[in-house]
């Protein structure tokens, strides 16, 4: 009986001290990022009030604002393919965004990709499924190597036939196919078959994105981290759980309080999540 | 000798060995994952580059926006954005979903369907972030988007002896890219047949006249250029046209051709024919009348006088 009291519900401390809403805030607002994105695409196949063309290779805001994926034109790029001067200007913009903001802010703000593998691993959590993940997390690296180099010898941007990111984001605005498919596929590779597979293990366009955000300026630190009572949630939410134990753990190592590590999402749910208030959004001048 | 060696080196070093074989453990682990990781990548993308190249045999009614580039360079310069379907003011663009014959992602339209409007300013090219829709095109004439050819010769009702032409009347450009031809109609043996003739120096492949046709199955219908042109060997040359080009013939002697005709008469197919000599007209006259004899007695006897001889 007593067991059964003290067993620990990932959250639920969060919960009771700071309300559901603070305890959800970042994920809340991503979701509203998230969401927003898409209406914006959508506002002009659905309602005729177009806002934003096209989709998230290349996109044309209000007539002036061109956008472009750099992963994609990079694909081109090695298929042999130079962009125009807007598709140019696109790319240099969202390089300068990402470089500037953290590169894979594009999966936890931007990608419709992770509502669906969040929702795997809420699942997960839910049904208490232990299966781990036969693949390493390196696999992203050599699979963006690998869609990389298929173009050089094909001459064609074969990512991008199967590439499930931009095939859901395309598929919500352009129409949808038999891509549903494989974004149930996906939701039931990440609940049974690898936790965290696709965003954290496979995915090469979020390993491109990491790429990018090396040196960005906003970051998650665990400032107040002797303030830690080695609860575990933080841990257990994590999309990249790797990424926390030197922040967290490594102050009589000398590391930093700065989660410095190119995987870390800037999803912020470490920061809703922790009822001691440890982490927090900071810059890295400020460490 | 060598045996008895390295086991006394192992009972020296007892604890340096514990942590060299943890070490090469550790390095054997890492070496299997990298390469079973290597080779899983590999094979994945073999199996991505094969259906890849297969995907990129489109089939023949797919037509390309203008100014697309051939299909095998399209699938490395298309990122698949949708901003020329988005810039299509006739809205007759769209991207292939899964699960349709075509490159996923990629623009098209079919020209039964809804065919090409020929804009002026071509705004689906202005919109194309990468020159998958070559922004050299500046003018819509000198699209090719594929080329109109009259497929059907059976069921085209033109070849029927039916004035139709449809095709050529709807046709954006008209009088260059479908003309009509007259032919005689030999089934009434007094009509003419108004066929429809494309021609690939000036059809840009928009599928207006594949739009409208009548029949139920269109008879005209826009392939790919590369499935509708024929191409003539390289080491051809025309006489006429040399000749035209030399000035004079380049085979010598020119040997003018001549007819076996009576004394006086000669014959010119871009002169009007037959022409008789001057002073004849009376006797064409007489030749109007039937030559043989209303008598069949005549002719016997013409036989046997023939005979005879």
């Amino acid at each position: 009986m007593m067991t059964a009291q003290k067993k620990h519900v990932v959250g639920q401390q969060a919960n009771e001290k700071k309300g559901w809403l603070r305890a959800h805030k970042w994920l809340l607002l991503r979701r509203v990022s998230q969401l927003s994105i898409l209406a914006l695409f959508l506002a002009g196949p659905l309602f005729g009030v177009w806002i934003v063309q096209g989709n998230m290779a290349s996109s044309l805001t209000l007539d002036i604002l061109p956008l472009s994926d750099p992963y994609v034109m990079l694909q081109a790029l090695m298929a042999g393919n130079l962009p125009v001067t807007e598709g140019l200007i696109g790319v240099v913009i969202v390089l300068a965004f990402y470089l500037l903001i953290g590169g894979r802010v594009y999966c936890s703000w931007v990608c419709p990709v992770n509502i669906v593998t969040d929702m795997a691993a809420w699942v997960r959590r839910k049904l208490g499924l232990k299966v781990s993940s036969p693949f390493s997390r390196s696999t992203r690296y050599w699979l963006l190597g690998l869609t990389l180099i298929l173009p050089l010898i094909t001459g064609a941007i074969v990512w991008e036939l199967f590439n499930p990111v931009s095939l859901m984001f395309r598929g919500i605005i352009f129409g949808m196919g038999w891509a549903w498919m494989v974004i149930i596929a996906i939701f039931v590779f990440d609940v049974f078959i690898s936790q965290r597979g696709w965003c954290g293990h496979l995915c090469p366009v979020g390993a491109f994105y990491s790429l990018l955000g090396k040196k960005s300026l906003i970051r998650v630190s665990a400032s107040e981290r002797d303030q830690c009572d080695d609860c575990n949630d933080c841990f257990i939410i994590c999309p990249e759980p790797k990424v926390i134990r030197p922040a967290l753990k490594g102050a009589d190592k000398g590391i930093g309080p700065m989660i410095d590590e190119i995987n870390c999402t800037n999803c912020g749910r470490c920061i809703d999540i922790c009822d001691e208030n440890v982490f927090s959004f900071t810059s890295r001048f400020k460490s | 000798m060598s045996d008895k060696q390295s086991r006394g080196a192992s009972v020296d070093s007892g604890t340096k060995q514990v942590g060299a074989s943890k070490a090469t453990l550790n390095r054997r682990k890492f070496l299997g994952d990298t390469l079973k990781t290597a080779c899983g990548a590999g094979l994945l993308g073999l199996g991505m580059g094969t259906y890849s190249r297969q995907v990129e045999s489109t089939p023949a009614w797919v037509i390309r926006p203008p100014g697309a580039l051939p299909e095998s360079e399209f699938s490395g310069a298309c990122i698949r954005c949708g901003l020329c379907v988005r810039d299509c003011p006739y809205d007759m663009l769209r991207l292939a979903e899964l699960g349709e014959q075509v490159a996923f992602g990629t623009p098209y339209f079919i020209a039964r369907d809804k065919p090409c409007e020929m804009c002026e300013d071509i705004p689906c090219v202005a919109a194309c972030p990468t020159n998958a829709l070559s922004h050299e095109l500046e003018v819509i004439e000198d699209a090719r988007m594929g080329l109109a050819v009259l497929i059907d010769q059976e069921e085209c009702i033109a070849f029927q002896g039916l004035r139709c032409e449809v095709c050529f009347n709807v046709c954006p450009v008209q009088g260059d890219a479908i003309t009509i031809e007259m032919q005689h109609n030999r089934r009434s043996g007094k009509h003419a047949l108004f066929i429809p003739v494309v021609h690939s120096d000036a059809c840009t492949g928009c599928g207006k006249c594949e739009k409208a046709c009548i029949l139920e199955e269109a008879a005209i219908k826009v392939l790919p250029m590369e499935l509708a042109k024929g191409l003539v060997g390289e080491h051809y040359r025309f006489g006429w046209k040399q000749k035209q080009v030399a000035g004079k013939s380049l085979v010598t002697p020119d040997v003018e051709h001549r007819y076996n005709l009576p004394e006086g008469v000669s014959y010119d197919f871009n002169e009007g024919g037959l022409k008789l000599p001057p002073g004849s007209s009376q006797e064409a006259k007489a030749s109007d009348e039937t030559p043989f004899s209303s008598n069949p007695l005549d002719s016997l006897k013409k036989l046997q006088n023939q005979e005879s001889k």
